[in-house]
C-alpha cells in the first residue's frame, strides 16, 4: 500500500514526524483512562461501549499510565495520585469473601466488576492473569509515587498491602503450575497454562511475593511446556498471538536477562519477541488465506475484536469469522482481522518493521487519527462495511493501555526503569532463575 | 442368522455378514482336540494374537489360538477397519461439498446414502476377513478354538470345558470400551464402538461423549453424513495427548464441518423425553441440556482382564493399566507373556502387531527384545489427520533433553497449496545441537502416510541432515519433511563456518 492511492498528497505533505505521530497516538490512548473512569471508586471500563463493566486488567494499565501522564504533563501529579488512591482504597476495602457477588478472593479479583458497585460482573471468574496485570499497575504506581507526602505515602502503603494480600500459593494446585481462574460456583477452572504465554508476568509477580510466594517448582512446571521452534527461518519460543510476546514486556525489561531456558537457547525474551514480530510479518507476506491488505507492512494477529459476520467464501474456501478472539500465527485462527495496536506494541522490539507498518496503517485509516491502530481490530476482507473494511467500534481498554505503555517504553523506557527498581519483581525474576544484565 | 455372533449383534441380511461369520466364526466350527502341551497358546485373536500365532506356527511351533468372539478382534470388526472405511465415505462427501472451489460443479443435492456407506463397510470388512479366516489359520497348522479362555493354573487354560496345557502362553485379549457412569445413560441406551457399526439408519442427531481419537473421528464422519452432531469433552482440548496446536486444529476442523463442540463439559445425567435422549451438561458451573436421538460414548478403553482368572495363573494385573509386564513383555508368571491393548500404554493395531512379534522371539527363541525399544507411530484419522511418532517436546524437556523443533506449515508446501489442503504442519523435534530425530507431529490431510518417512529415519538411525539429502518427489505433501530437514541444515552452520563461506564466495 505504500505511496499508493490512499495516502493523498495533502495528507502526505502533512505527515508528522515519528515522534509527533507517536505522541499524538499515545496521548489519545491515554485519554481513554480519563474518559472511562468512575471517579468515585477509580474503576476503569473495559471498553467505551454502553454498559461495559470494569476490567481489573484495564485498571492495572490505568495505574501504570498515570505516571506517564504526569511525565508528559497530561495530568497533574496530584490528580494522578488521587486517581490511583481512589482505586487502591476501593480494592483495599472490597469484599474479599469470594461469594458470588463479592469483589475478590484471597487477594485476587474477579475479572470483570460492576462499574458502580465494584462487585463481580457477568459471572466472571476470579482471574489470575488479570489480577497479575492489576498488581503490575499497583507496583508501578508505588514505584513512581515515591514522595514523602501523606497522599503518596498512603498510596505506597495500600499498594504494598494489596500485593502482599495476594495468595499466589493457593492458586498453585498440587504444588506445580498456576491455575487460570476460580469461580465460586465450581472452584478452580479446568484450564491450565500450557506453552509460553503472557503468564510469565504472573509467575514473576507470584514468585516475588514476600507473603505467599509461588514455589520455584511452579515456574519449572510451566516452562517445561515451552516449545522452541524454527519457523520461516526464525528460531523462537513459539506462541501464536502477538500479545503473548508483548504484555509482560510492558513492565519487565527483559533485555539481557535470561532464565535457564533462554540460556539454553542463547536468546532472551526481548530478542524472542523481536523474532516473533518478524514471524508475523513473514506470515502476512505469505498470506496463506489470501486476505485483503495483508503484507509486509500490514500484519499483527493478536487478541482483539473482529467481525462476527456469517461465513463466506474467501479465496475459494469457506471462511468463518470469530468476533473477539486471540488470533495467531501461523495456525490461526485467522479471519483477515488485524489487531492494529499490536503493531504499536511491537515498536520496542522491531522498530525497523513496526514503523513502516504503523505508517501504512495510519495512511490507510478513514481519518488521520490512527483509527486502524487504535481500534481493537479491523478487517479489510469484510469490505461492505466501508472503504477500509470492517473496523471495531469504540475503544478497548487493554489496547489503549498497551499503546500508552509500549510507546512510553519505546520513547523513554520509564516503565522498565520503574520495574527494574522494584524489589519484588527483581526477587521474582531471580527466583524464576533469571540472571545477568541489569539483574 | 442365528445363533448371533456377537459383536455383530444385528447381522444384516445380505451376503457380507454371513461371509464374515463364515470366515471369522464359522457356525459349524468344531474345536479341535487339544494337542499337549502347546509351545505357544494365544488367547485372543485380534491383531496381536493373529500375528503371534501365525509367526510361531510358521516357525514350526505347536500353536493354539483361542477366540471368544470373532477372529480379527476389535481392529477388524469394530475398530480401525470399519471406522476408516466410513471415514472414506465421509471424506468423499466433504470433497463433493467443496467441489465448486475446485471448479467442479457438484450435483444440486449431494445425498449421503448411509445404508449404502454401511454396506460398503461390511463388504470391505468381509473382504479383509478372507485372509484371516478360521479355515486358513487351521491350514497354517494353528489349532483354533472358539470359546472363552480361563486360566486354571500356571500352565493350563480351560476353554468351554476343554483343558489346554501350554509351555508358553500369550495373553492378547485386547480392550473394550470404557463405560461412562452417567446416571440414566444405561436406561436411555447408547452406542459404543462395539455397536455403532451395526447401525443401518443414520441417527438424525447424535451426541458423542469424549473427544479422544474415536470420538473426534466418528463425530466428524457422522456430521458429514448429515447427523446433527454434538460432541462433549470434559477437558478444554480434544486429543489430550497431542500437541496443543494439533488438538486446536482438530477442533477447528470439526467446527468448520458443523459439529457442535462443548469442551470442558461433563455429561452429568440422561433422561428420555418424548423419544429423545436429554443429556444434562455442566461447564464451569453452567448447566445446559442437549437433546439427541442417539448417544455414542468414546471415553477410553479398558484392558480386557476380567474373565481370564489371571489369579489362578499368578499373573498380576491392574483393572486400569492391564496386565503387568516387564520390558520383555513377560508377565509375573515366567511362562506367560502379553501383547496388545491388554498390557500396552499405546493401544494401536501397529503396536499390538509389533509387540506380538517380540513375544514370539522372546518366548520361543530366547530373545531379549525390549518393548521400550519400539518406535510406535500413531494417527488420528480426522480430516486433517494428526500423526505422531516418538517423544513429545514436553516429555523431552521433563527429562532434561534440550529440543529444537523444525516447523513447516503445510501452507508453505506447494503440493498442499495445489491440493487445497493447507491446514496442518510438520514439526520434527531433534536433540538441540544435533540432527538426531526425537519425534515428530504431522497434521495434514494424509498425515498417517507422511509420518512413515520420519519413523523410518528414526528406526534406521538416520539424522535429519541425511533426510535433507533425500530428494523427495516434487510436488508432494511429504516434501514438507524435506523442508524441515533443510531448515535443520541451515541452522547447523556455525557462525564461523558461515563467515568462511561468505569469505569464499566473495573472494
Ligand atoms: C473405533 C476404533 C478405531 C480404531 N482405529 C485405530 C486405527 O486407526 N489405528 C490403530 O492402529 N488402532 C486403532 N484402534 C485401536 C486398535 O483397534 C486396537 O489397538 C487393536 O485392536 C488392539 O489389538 P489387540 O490384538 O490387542 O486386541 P483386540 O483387537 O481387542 O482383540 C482381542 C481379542 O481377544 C478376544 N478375547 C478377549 N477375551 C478373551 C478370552 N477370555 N478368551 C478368548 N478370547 C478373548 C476378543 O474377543 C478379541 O477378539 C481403534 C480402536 C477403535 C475402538
Amino acid at each position: 500500500m505504500r505511496g499508493t492511492s490512499r495516502s493523498s498528497p495533502a495528507r502526505a505533505a502533512a505527515e508528522p514526524s515519528d515522534d509527533a505521530l507517536l505522541d499524538r497516538l499515545q496521548r489519545a490512548a491515554f485519554d481513554y483512562f480519563l474518559q472511562t473512569v468512575n471517579p468515585r471508586n477509580g474503576l476503569i471500563a473495559d471498553t467505551t461501549r454502553d454498559g461495559a463493566p470494569s476490567s481489573i486488567a484495564v485498571v492495572g494499565f490505568a495505574l501504570s499510565a498515570y505516571p506517564i501522564g504526569v511525565e508528559h504533563g497530561w495530568i497533574e501529579r496530584a490528580d494522578a495520585v488521587e486517581r490511583s488512591l481512589a482505586v487502591l482504597r476501593f480494592f483495599s476495602d472490597s469484599d474479599q469473601s469470594g461469594s458470588p457477588d463479592s469483589t475478590g478472593y484471597r487477594g485476587f479479583y474477579f475479572h470483570f466488576l460492576d462499574m458502580r458497585s465494584g462487585t463481580r460482573a457477568w459471572l466472571s471468574e476470579v482471574s489470575l492473569i488479570d489480577t497479575g496485570f492489576l498488581m503490575a499497575g499497583v507496583l508501578t504506581a508505588a514505584a513512581y509515587f515515591g514522595a514523602e507526602t501523606p497522599a503518596e505515602t498512603e498510596l505506597r502503603r495500600l499498594a504494598d498491602a494489596l500485593y502482599r494480600r495476594v495468595d499466589w500459593r493457593w492458586a498453585q494446585r498440587d504444588g506445580s503450575a498456576v491455575m487460570h481462574g476460580w469461580k465460586p460456583e465450581c472452584g478452580f477452572l479446568h484450564y491450565g497454562w500450557e506453552g509460553y504465554s503472557e503468564a510469565i508476568l504472573l509467575y514473576v509477580l507470584g514468585l516475588g511475593s514476600p507473603t505467599h510466594p509461588l514455589t520455584e517448582q511452579s515456574f519449572r512446571a510451566w516452562t517445561v511446556t515451552y516449545q522452541w521452534e524454527n519457523l520461516y527461518g526464525y528460531d523462537f519460543l513459539y506462541a501464536g498471538p502477538l500479545f503473548i510476546h508483548q504484555f509482560s514486556h510492558a513492565w519487565i525489561d527483559f533485555r539481557g536477562i535470561r532464565d535457564s531456558f533462554m540460556r539454553e537457547k542463547d536468546c532472551d525474551y526481548f530478542e524472542n519477541s523481536r523474532r516473533a514480530t518478524c514471524v508475523q510479518r513473514e506470515y502476512a507476506t505469505r498470506n496463506p488465506r489470501s486476505f485483503k491488505s495483508y503484507g509486509p507492512d500490514c500484519w499483527g494477529l493478536s487478541a482483539g475484536e473482529g467481525p462476527s459476520a456469517p461465513p463466506r467464501l474467501v479465496a475459494g474456501r469457506r471462511q468463518a469469522f470469530y468476533g473477539y478472539a486471540a488470533r495467531g500465527v501461523p495456525y490461526g485462527p485467522d479471519d483477515g482481522t488485524i489487531a492494529g495496536s499490536s503493531v504499536l506494541s511491537s515498536l520496542v522490539f522491531a522498530p525497523e518493521i513496526a514503523l513502516p507498518a504503523l505508517r501504512n496503517l495510519v495512511a490507510r485509516g478513514p481519518t488521520d487519527a490512527g483509527d486502524l491502530v487504535r481500534s481493537s481490530g479491523f478487517n479489510p476482507t469484510v469490505g461492505e462495511a466501508g472503504p477500509t473494511g470492517w473496523i471495531s467500534q469504540g475503544a478497548f481498554g487493554l489496547d489503549q493501555g498497551m499503546i500508552v505503555l509500549m510507546i512510553e517504553n519505546y520513547r523513554s523506557g520509564l516503565l522498565w526503569r520503574l520495574g527494574r527498581s522494584n524489589p519484588h519483581l527483581r526477587s521474582g525474576l531471580r527466583r524464576a532463575g533469571f540472571r545477568g544484565g541489569w539483574l | 442368522m442365528l445363533p448371533l455372533h456377537p459383536p455383530i449383534q444385528q447381522p444384516v441380511e445380505g451376503p457380507y455378514d454371513r461371509e464374515l461369520c463364515d470366515n471369522l466364526r464359522p457356525p459349524d466350527w468344531r474345536n479341535p482336540r487339544p494337542r499337549e502341551p502347546y509351545h505357544l497358546l494365544v488367547i485372543g485373536a485380534g491383531p496381536a494374537g493373529l500375528v503371534a500365532a501365525r509367526r510361531a506356527a510358521a516357525l514350526g511351533a505347536k500353536v493354539a489360538l483361542i477366540e471368544r468372539r470373532l477372529l480379527g478382534g476389535g481392529s477388524l470388526n469394530y475398530g480401525s477397519v470399519p471406522s476408516k472405511t466410513l471415514i472414506r465415505s465421509s471424506r468423499l462427501y466433504a470433497e463433493m461439498r467443496d467441489a465448486a472451489n475446485f471448479g467442479v460443479t457438484p450435483p444440486e443435492n449431494i445425498r449421503v446414502d448411509f445404508a449404502m456407506a454401511m454396506e460398503r463397510m461390511r463388504r470391505i470388512r468381509t473382504r479383509i476377513s478372507r485372509v484371516d479366516s478360521a479355515a486358513r489359520l487351521a491350514a497354517e497348522g494353528i489349532d483354533v478354538f472358539f470359546g472363552t479362555a480361563r486360566f486354571t493354573s500356571g500352565d493350563a487354560v480351560d476353554v468351554d470345558g476343554a483343558s489346554l496345557r501350554f509351555k508358553k502362553a500369550m495373553v492378547a485379549t485386547g480392550s473394550r470400551s470404557r463405560l461412562p457412569s452417567i446416571p440414566g445413560l444405561a436406561e436411555a441406551g447408547y452406542l459404543t464402538n462395539e455397536t455403532v457399526f451395526d447401525l443401518t439408519a443414520l441417527p438424525a442427531s447424535l451426541l458423542v461423549i469424549g473427544g479422544g481419537p474415536l470420538g473426534c473421528e466418528l463425530a466428524q464422519a457422522f456430521c458429514r453424513f448429515g447427523s446433527r452432531t454434538v460432541i462433549t469433552h470434559d477437558v478444554p482440548l480434544f486429543l489430550p495427548k497431542e500437541e496443543r496446536d494439533a488438538a486446536q486444529m482438530v477442533a477447528e476442523a470439526l467446527a468448520r464441518d458443523g459439529v457442535e463442540i462443548h469442551l470442558n463439559t461433563k455429561a452429568v445425567n440422561v433422561r428420555v423425553e418424548g423419544g429423545k435422549k436429554c443429556i444434562e451438561t455442566l461447564n464451569d458451573g453452567n448447566v445446559a441440556t442437549i437433546s439427541v436421538d442417539q448417544i455414542l460414548t468414546g471415553i477410553g478403553r479398558v484392558p480386557a482382564v476380567d474373565e481370564l482368572d489371571l489369579e489362578a495363573a499368578g499373573v498380576a494385573y491392574d483393572a486400569e493399566t492391564g496386565i503387568r509386564i516387564d520390558d520383555f513383555l513377560r508377565t509375573t508368571n515366567r511362562r506367560i507373556y502379553a501383547a496388545g491393548d491388554v498390557c500396552l500404554e499405546h493401544q494401536f493395531t501397529d503396536a499390538a502387531d509389533a509387540a506380538a512379534r517380540i513375544v514370539v522371539q522372546n518366548a520361543l527363541f530366547l530373545g531379549r527384545k525390549r518393548v521400550s525399544a519400539l518406535t510406535i507411530p500413531w494417527c488420528t484419522y480426522t480430516d486433517p489427520e494428526i500423526a505422531h511418532v516418538g517423544i513429545y517436546v514436553k516429555e523431552a524437556r521433563e527429562r532434561g533433553i534440550p529440543v529444537m523443533t523444525y516447523t513447516v506449515p503445510m501452507h508453505d508446501v506447494d503440493r498442499a497449496i495445489a491440493d487445497g489442503e493447507e491446514d496442518g504442519f510438520v514439526k520434527i523435534h531433534v536433540r538441540q545441537g544435533t540432527d538426531t530425530i526425537l519425534g515428530a507431529t504431522v497434521v495434514a490431510r494424509h498425515a498417517g502416510e507422511m509420518i512413515n518417512g520420519i519413523s523410518l529415519a528414526m528406526v534406521a538411525g538416520i539424522g535429519l541432515r541425511t533426510v535433507a539429502r533425500v530428494i523427495h518427489t516434487y510436488p508432494t505433501q511429504a516434501e514438507a519433511i524435506r523442508k524441515a530437514a533443510h531448515a535443520c541444515t541451515r541452522t547447523r552452520l556455525s557462525p564461523f563456518a558461515a563467515w568462511l563461506m561468505r569469505k569464499w564466495v566473495n573472494r
